[in-house]
């Protein structure tokens, strides 16, 4: 069941700052509205994994990894491989982070990171189908968020990201209906490259890459996902404030042109 | 067990949908409100196929203790699909889908409720889909916002709720299962219309930003209608007891 969760242990003169500035347009880091803080993305640092990437945005740090392995196909989609995220908020990386199942927080988003990769296609599943309706390959996208501050969204999405487009999964032939793997590997299929762009209603402005103390001050947070084509392709609000339509058009807009910045550096970093 | 095949195609010549529908058209809204003995709030919708009961407990006691909110209410909310609300069985176990959908249920009912009047209680909010056919979580929150008021909570507005999406390369309201399923986009949204505060947004598939724009703009609308929809089922069950100034002939209390 999902119930109100207990205001933060910021204290109230924090929050009080964050929102002060907020009022004259400005943040607690001296960014600009739409400014993210410093991205840094590394690929292939786990050689077990078939795929992965690390994301340090500012002070929050997630590492992707990507196992591809051998599975059954969804009854619905007999000729499709199949993509699963999960998202683990290891309790290493905020001090109220607990051990135990996934919480609603997790689960939450991991399904935006799901969204934004399935509805976009990033994965190109047609090409993953090995016997239709038997077997296929099953792309596991792992997030480990290890230190929290702010805007997991956008850097674990970033990070599946990089972790999908450095990926590798084998070459295989079929004999008397056996799968034989071959030593060599082949990059996974990517086709599209969907970037959320998270902003965080803080006072009566929005504010793009929020921080942790943004987000501990904000009503409502916004999430928009945008393909490589400038397509919308997820959103999710969260949060317990609203938000008006016309900001969420502008929100809309902001995204569109600042996902093209933000792909251009995934797209260096996963090269 | 029946299989459902796709639709050849979600819009037919003259402009219609698979159901008959325009591009602007809601299903067929039945509201009730006070449907459930127990609780201290109830609200059956039917929208389509779409069967959902939703029940309010509270202000009440919180438990376990260590969840209270010294200046506030705890608003709690469940979403939960019937194992026979679809057409293959729904394993009872809580899905993912169900404790996102149960998130942002609270989060898009949040802002209405006046939850510091009742500060160290609880509020609970029960949502059973007895019958699923695209866009429950919006007509779960119809129906929610129904029993919060049912329930005697105080609220800033109601909230409404209604999806948009494209479907058959056209942008249209309150998608069915079939147009959710095969369509190109699907945005739930839920709205405090007089106030116009967009307390739920999401989406999923692909839309360019005027057919965003043009799809939350019909969403938006379709909301104010339901709205009115919501404001009646409210007279309906309350109106007499308000107009009434002699207490009832048999004294009986009704609720």
């Amino acid at each position: 069941m999902s119930a109100t969760p207990k205001t933060s242990g910021m204290a109230k003169l924090e929050r009080d700052a964050v929102l002060e500035l907020a009022s004259k347009n400005r943040r607690l880091d001296g960014r600009a509205l739409t400014d993210y803080r410093k991205i840094k993305i590394e690929t292939g640092i786990i050689e077990k994994a078939n795929g992965s990437a690390q994301v340090t945005l500012g002070k929050t740090k997630v590492m992707v990894g990507v196992k591809v392995q051998m599975g059954s196909p969804f009854p619905d989609t007999p000729n499709e491989g199949v993509q699963t995220v999960n998202v683990e908020l290891t309790p290493l990386a905020y001090p109220t982070f607990e051990t135990g199942p996934p919480g609603e927080n997790a689960i939450e988003l991991a399904r935006i990171v799901d969204r934004n990769l399935r509805e976009s296609k990033a994965i190109d599943v047609t090409k993953l189908c090995i016997t239709p309706g038997n077997k296929v390959f099953v792309v596991f996208v792992d997030i480990n968020v290890l230190d929290h501050d702010g805007n997991l969204i956008d850097a674990s999405t970033y990070a599946a990201l990089a972790a999908l487009m450095t990926g590798k999964f084998p070459e295989y032939e079929l004999k008397d209906g056996e799968v034989i793997f071959k030593d060599s590997f082949q990059p996974l299929p990517i086709n599209n490259h969907p970037v959320p762009v998270t902003f965080a209603k803080v006072g009566k402005i929005l504010v793009a890459d929020p921080c942790l103390k943004e987000e501990e001050a904000m009503s409502a947070r916004l999430t928009v996902g945008i393909d490589k084509d400038d397509f919308v392709c997820a959103m999710q609000k969260g949060g317990i404030g609203e938000l008006d339509s016309n900001e969420i058009k502008a929100a809309v807009e902001t995204a569109i042109n600042k996902s093209r910045e933000l792909r251009g550096i995934i797209m260096e970093a996963s090269k | 067990m029946s299989k459902e095949k796709a639709p050849e195609r979600l819009i037919d010549d003259s402009g219609l949908r698979i159901d008959g529908r325009r591009p602007e058209d809601l299903r067929p809204i039945k509201l009730e409100v006070g449907v459930l003995e127990n609780a201290d709030g109830s609200a059956f919708i039917q929208q389509g196929k779409n069967k959902i009961l939703v029940g309010v407990f509270g202000p009440r006691e919180i438990h376990p203790k260590h969840m209270v909110l010294p200046d506030r209410a705890v608003i709690r909310c469940r979403y939960r699909m019937a194992p026979f609300s679809t057409e293959e069985r729904k394993n009872p176990a809580p899905s993912r889908r169900e404790i996102e959908i149960s998130k942002v249920i609270r989060e898009a009912l949040e802002p209405a409720v006046m939850s510091e009047y009742y500060p160290r209680t609880v509020i609970d909010i029960f949502i059973e889909a007895l019958q699923c056919d695209g866009g429950t979580r919006c007509a779960g929150i119809v129906a929610a916002s129904l029993a919060l008021a049912d329930a005697g909570i105080s609220m800033k507005e109601l909230v409404s709720a209604c999806s948009a999406g494209k479907v058959g390369g056209q942008v249209v309201v309150d998608l069915c299962d079939l147009e959710d399923k095969y369509g190109e986009a699907d945005l739930p949204v839920a709205l405090m219309p007089n106030l116009s505060a967009v307390t739920l947004i999401q989406m999923d598939g692909k839309l360019s930003r005027e057919e965003f724009e043009k799809a939350l703009d019909m969403a938006s609308e379709a909301c104010r209608q339901i709205r009115n929809f919501q404001a009646e089922a409210l007279r309906h069950k309350y109106q007499g007891m308000v107009d009434t100034e002699e207490p009832p002939a048999t004294g009986e209390a009704s609720k």
